[in-house]
């Protein structure tokens, strides 16, 4: 698709017109971090931002939302609910747009999840590319999620003083040409953006000892390994990690009644598959009791089940995970300590 | 018979269903008989299960107990144990509730054909296999022998106790009851399920064994099967784990990599032996 130029002064501009006609998130400052929020002002946005506290996974799948409304009788009624409103996500990285093109994968193999991809349907990505790593953390390249091949209806390169803007899609490029204040990029515009890109890669080091694909044979091999065990004795069992994974997506459903105990609503909760409560059934039963288990569990799921059934790595080496943990349990040690007790 | 998960309108819309009949079935299980709005058919396979709302309390999965041979209704054995069923049980004829479903791979009843069927359930685990029962029995020129074993734990927790009953009187079944423990006036067989095994000789390559019961079981009950040289892809169990979607998206039903609710609740021995998580 086309490349076009876009002053950053005019970004705000950009962001200001389109808040007209769409709910613009984008990152913002929050008590000393960045999250992804609805912009009030469109100088709010900090395209600047090195990492959010949570990726815009909530923008899709909130932590909670309204799937029924039903009332009780003989027969009750029970109304799904629709989402009409149309969201243009602004800034989001390599990492977070991969992270979503694994969740609009779960959310529709199989069986079309209606109200994730009603909001999914009505949303337009604009992704911003990075030039450096976030922080020490940070492992995106090792998990070939610094390159993006699609999910963006536009992607931003930082050229300085301009953005390079591609469209990836037709929507995109209206949006582009409907919005923004842009020019066809020059022969010039593009040999600085080819510079820019290949210059960017050296700079993330931190990688994986192997490479992703190879993550899955890895951990067949390693289901027994201790190392479960010894990081179950730290790990807290918290779920800090499933909430701030961009690729984490499993659910509650709970009921909630109105106080005239006649109409309610059925809505599903973010859940994690690293609280006890998670595989227990009415009888008491829990089929993944221990600790090193369910931790187990989780990185299965990021290095090998997600990777079987969608053909995408569940982790895209944000690092969110190591942030938010208050014992540091850390993917990339995780995974190498696994990958060399392989090959001793 | 082509299976079908429900895909019309949102994935999480309940279709509602009147109760017709609630039968009482023991101190902790009722039966309870159920139509569709509009008079819809439930078209289950043998084996698959619903998702069952109660407005207002919340969803629990529920293996369907009737064959689909019987049409028109289907019935739910529901243990009151959980906040969905415990408030199912306070339900009766005329009221309603949500079925979505239904959900997930049954029994491959046309692999079964011409094969004897060997069917070992413990406690409540017969409420899946009445459904693949009644069809077999339905179509009963179709199947080899039918062998029932059922255990439970003592006589007032047997269920079905009218259908094992005209099942006994058959001769075209053979059947064999116990119960782990029991009172004097027992006149039956008392042990484990696992006791019943010797007395029963099983042509192992023409057998499909099923089973279900609680996790426990199934590690002795298995060995049995195997013992008796029944191929291991002609072991079929059923499994429980806490669907809370029914369609693969919200992973509680996970075993290792396998949702149980798409890919379950029905394995083949084979299918799960290479799943540490599956039987424990």
């Amino acid at each position: 698709m086309a490349l076009w130029i876009l002053s950053k002064k005019k970004t705000a501009d950009w962001a200001q017109r389109l808040m007209a006609n769409y709910e613009v998130v984008g990152p913002v400052a929050k008590d000393g971090a960045f999250v992804f929020a609805p912009l009030r002002r469109p100088e709010e946005l900090r395209l600047d931002y090195p990492i959010t506290l949570q990726s815009p996974k909530a923008y899709f799948l909130p932590p909670e939302e309204t799937l029924l409304r039903f009332r009780r009788g003989a027969p009750p009624e029970a109304e799904p609910v629709h989402q009409e409103r149309r969201r243009v996500l602004f800034g989001v990285h390599p990492c977070d747009i991969n992270a979503t093109w694994l969740l609009d994968l779960a959310f529709s193999q199989d069986t079309l999840d209606t109200p994730y991809m009603e909001r999914r349907e009505r949303a337009l990505i604009v992704g911003l590319d990075c030039l450096t790593p976030c922080d020490e953390h940070s492992f995106c390249k090792s998990m070939g999620s610094l390159e993006v091949t699609g999910g963006y209806d536009i992607f931003l390169t930082d050229l300085g003083e301009v953005y390079a803007a591609e469209a990836g899609t037709e929507a995109g490029q209206k949006l582009l040409e409907q919005y923004a204040e842009i020019t066809p990029a020059s022969a010039e515009d593009t040999a600085r953006l080819n510079t820019v890109l290949s210059e960017k890669w050296t700079r993330f080091t931190r990688k994986l000892s192997l490479e992703p694909e190879d993550l899955a044979e890895m951990l067949e091999q390693t289901y027994d390994n201790p190392l479960w065990e010894e990081l179950a004795k730290k790990c807290l069992g918290c779920g800090s990690c499933n909430l701030v994974c961009p690729t984490c997506y499993c659910f509650d459903v709970q009921d909630r009644m109105k106080l005239n105990l006649q109409e309610g609503d059925r809505r599903r909760l973010w859940d994690g598959c690293m609280l006890k409560d998670f595989t227990r059934v009415a009888s008491g039963e829990v089929f993944r009791e221990h600790r090193s288990g369910r931790l187990r569990h989780r990185f299965y799921r990021k290095g090998k089940y997600m990777y079987e059934d969608y053909g995408r790595f569940g982790c895209v080496g944000c690092g969110r995970c190591v942030r938010a943990c208050l014992v540091k349990i850390d993917p990339v040690e995780v995974f190498n300590t696994l990958d060399a007790s392989c090959k001793v | 018979m082509e299976e079908q998960t429900q895909t019309s309108g949102s994935l999480y819309l309940p279709r509602m269903a009147e109760i017709l009949q609630t039968r009482r079935l023991t101190e902790k299980e009722n039966l309870f008989t159920l139509r569709l709005e509009r008079g819809q058919s439930l078209a289950q396979h043998p084996g698959q299960f619903v998702e069952v709302s109660l407005f207002g309390i919340g969803e629990a999965p529920i293996s369907v107990s009737s064959s689909p041979t019987r049409n028109g209704t289907f019935e739910l054995c529901v243990r009151a144990v959980g906040d969905v069923t415990n408030a199912m049980h306070q339900m009766g004829v005329g009221e309603w509730l949500g079925i979505r479903g239904p959900f997930g791979h049954g029994f491959p009843v046309e692999k079964m054909r011409g094969k004897d069927l060997l069917f070992a359930a413990g406690g409540l685990g017969l409420a899946p296999l009445r459904s693949l029962i009644q069809f077999v029995l339905d179509e009963r020129e179709s199947f080899g022998r039918v062998i029932f074993l059922y255990g439970s734990r003592n006589p007032s927790e047997l269920l079905f106790r009218e259908e094992l009953d005209e099942w006994a009187h058959r001769n075209d079944i053979e059947f064999h009851l116990t119960v782990d423990r029991a009172g004097p006036e027992w006149t039956g067989h008392v042990g484990v399920i696992t006791t019943l095994f010797p007395g029963v000789a099983v042509n192992p390559r023409s057998t499909v064994a099923v089973t279900c019961g609680p996790p426990i079981m199934y590690r002795f009950v298995l060995i049995e099967l195997l013992a008796k040289g029944i191929p291991e892809s002609q072991v079929y169990l059923s499994l429980e784990r806490r669907m809370k979607c029914g369609v693969g998206k919200c992973g509680h039903c996970q075993i290792n990599g396998v949702y149980c609710c798409q890919e379950g609740p029905v394995f083949s021995y084979a299918q799960i032996k290479g799943l540490k998580e599956a039987i424990g």
